[in-house]
């Protein structure tokens, strides 16, 4: 089917399918490998092996992790609440923020937008020495500090301290592309319901919300990938094994001093990657779009 | 409708979108109130940090001296570095990872990648695409620990098993035998993607006039790629280039994750990683490493002032179309 302007030849398109194909089988073989060293004894090179090195070797025993080490599911249960309370945090943050910005003309509008932008460039991780500081002194703030419930509150070395920061470092990101989302929604509707008297927050909340739902599935989406798989911010806030993440937990496995067990690495590896893989199994296409719209800074 | 009435009503609008001067108390507390959390935010997270990182480069504050005793010491820190003995291979470190990756993968990978997916079908296309995308949302310890399996030694590294051991080349571990390889490898996989994408749109974006006209003269694709798209790509390659080239000189999570900077491949951000929260001896030179970060913080202020110099960021900018009721 000639769908493209200028592709050419039957032979030429299979010449040009060939080349990308070589280029992509460096990043297909590392998830081959993964996957067929979970159920292997071991494995030499992508054949399964079993101890005396013959080929075969298959195997279960890798999974045993999930119902003989206990830190899994908690390691598990704290990457599952960094996800999710980035994700609600980014989207509800970023949306309120983009909102003003983009519909209300206020003193100070031009110098958030033009800041947040400056920031969207900015290398935030040159700041994790200082935002280290910052965390210590949020500990000493009573209860919120260090007392709360699920997310063990906002300071350093818990769960709540490392969203605030994720959170923080994904704003400019994530007003710019509600912005972009906001811009393009027709005024009519919004107007009408502010002539009808409702307010700035129930017009946010109610009417235009729901118009930007694929703008919000995507940031969505985004965080809660980005949270999931964040390994720096939590291993280097996060001391205490009882608050770590899956990252960090599979980051130990792999540097622990006695020989590493790939293959059962490889298990808690691919154990993190399924939840992400479904994910992109299904979005692809609103993820990329975010990446074309987050680079040019929004819409 | 006349000229003189159309006029009137633009200016009647005009004076509605610009409600400044009559600003009430009451019309600024509600935007306030939306925009409250994102600057406090953006005022913890991003601007105090920078004045620490500068304020504590003029301390030697470490866990040695702790957060009581430590002094001021003006610029020793910064004198530190540049008579450092590991200044100058962690500097000469940094240009050849960030030259390296960026001509090799961020840019030139980016490009090749985008100018093949868009002359195949599109289903095509759009599936290489989503593989190329599939590094930079894999979890960043899984696919390191992927690339350390490529390389391990015989007989479980990938490469000893399927590539090198046919063609009779002896095995060995590769990773400190070619570490720079793999570095550059492991980030290019991941940067590419960012320029793929951008090159893709804009590509797409070519007015199809353009390419008609291209085609009815006869050009060869060499020929399209060569006087067509590049020249239109000029702008989308600048903005690459200068982007990722401070994303590339700051980002060091998977150097950090492959050796630890070991097997020289120490570059400068890991070096004030590594110097201020996490090393081996537990002494942590907040000091010292601040000034490290310092100088990067500084770059990245300076480019990013420049992108929106030259990137026509402040078109972006502009005010709403419509903002007053």
């Amino acid at each position: 089917m000639e769908d493209r302007l200028g592709m050419g030849g039957r032979w030429r398109v299979a010449i040009l399918l060939l080349i990308l194909t070589i280029l992509t089988v460096p990043i297909l073989i590392g998830y081959v490998w993964i996957l067929i060293s979970t159920f292997s004894q071991r494995t030499y090179g992508l054949i399964p092996v079993d101890a005396s090195g013959q080929v075969g070797g298959l195997t279960l025993r890798n999974w045993s992790f999930l119902w003989e080490d206990p830190n899994i599911w908690k390691v598990t249960l704290n990457s599952l609440i960094l996800a999710i309370g980035l994700t609600i945090g980014v989207v509800l943050v970023s949306s309120m923020a983009g909102y003003v910005l983009s519909r209300i003309s206020f003193p100070g509008r031009r110098v958030f937008l033009g800041t947040t932008l400056v920031l969207h460039a900015f290398p935030s991780v040159t700041l994790l020495i200082a935002i280290f500081f910052v965390l210590r002194w949020i500990s000493r703030i009573p209860i919120l500090g260090r007392d709360l419930p699920i997310i063990g509150g906002f300071g350093y070395n818990t769960l709540g301290g490392v969203i605030l920061v994720m959170l923080a470092l994904q704003l400019p990101l994530g007003v710019w592309l509600m912005k972009g989302f906001f811009d393009h929604v027709s005024w009519d509707m919004e107007r009408a319901a502010l002539i009808d008297g409702c307010s700035r927050w129930r017009t946010w909340w109610q009417i235009l919300l729901p118009q930007i739902r694929p703008g919000i599935a995507a940031l969505a989406i985004f965080s809660f990938i980005s949270g999931w798989n964040e390994f720096l911010i939590p291993y280097t806030y996060i001391t205490d094994q009882q608050q770590s993440t899956i990252a960090a937990y599979l980051n130990k496995l792999l540097s622990d001093t006695a020989p590493v067990n790939y293959s059962q690495v490889a298990a808690v590896g691919l154990f993190q990657l399924i939840p992400v893989m479904l994910f992109f199994l299904f979005t692809q296409e609103y993820l990329l779009s975010i990446f074309a719209g987050g680079a040019k800074g929004g819409s | 409708m006349s000229e003189s009435a159309s006029t009137a009503q633009a200016l009647e609008v005009g004076k509605a979108r610009y409600p400044e001067e009559k600003a009430s108390l009451r019309s600024l507390l509600s935007p306030l109130l939306f925009m409250a959390p994102a600057i406090v935010l953006v005022v913890v997270f991003f601007f105090i940090p920078v004045v620490i990182v500068l304020v504590i480069s003029l301390t030697d504050m470490s866990t040695a001296t702790g957060f009581n005793n430590w002094k001021w010491v003006q610029f020793d820190n910064y004198l530190r570095i540049a008579t450092h003995p590991n200044t100058l291979p962690v500097l000469r470190n940094t240009l050849m990872y960030v030259a390296l990756t960026l001509a090799l993968f961020n840019v030139g990978m980016a490009l090749v990648i985008a100018l093949l997916t868009t002359h195949i079908p599109r289903r095509s296309g759009f599936l290489f695409r989503a593989l190329w995308l599939l590094p930079r949302l894999t979890p960043s310890v899984v696919y390191i620990m992927m690339w350390k399996y490529v390389a391990a030694d015989a007989p479980y590294g990938i490469l000893n098993q399927h590539l090198l051991g046919p063609l009779g080349i002896p095995p060995t571990n590769w990773l400190p035998a070619q570490p720079w390889i793999f570095v550059i490898l492991t980030n290019g996989f991941i940067g590419a993607s960012f320029g793929m994408v951008i090159f893709t749109s804009a590509i797409e974006s070519i007015p199809r006039d353009y390419m008609v006209a291209a085609l009815v003269d006869g050009c060869s694709l060499w020929q399209r790629i060569r006087y067509l798209i590049l020249p239109l790509l000029r702008w989308p390659l600048l903005f690459v280039t200068t982007y990722q080239t401070l994303s590339l000189l700051t980002s060091f999570e998977q150097i950090l994750l492959l050796t630890e900077g070991q097997f020289g491949t120490e570059v400068w951000s890991l070096w004030a990683y590594q110097r201020a929260l996490s090393n081996y001896w537990g002494n942590f030179q907040w000091g010292f490493g601040a000034a490290l970060a310092a100088v990067l913080v500084l770059i990245g202020v300076v480019m990013a002032l420049v992108y929106m110099r030259y990137f026509q960021f402040n078109q972006l900018v502009q005010e709403p179309k419509i903002e007053a009721l």
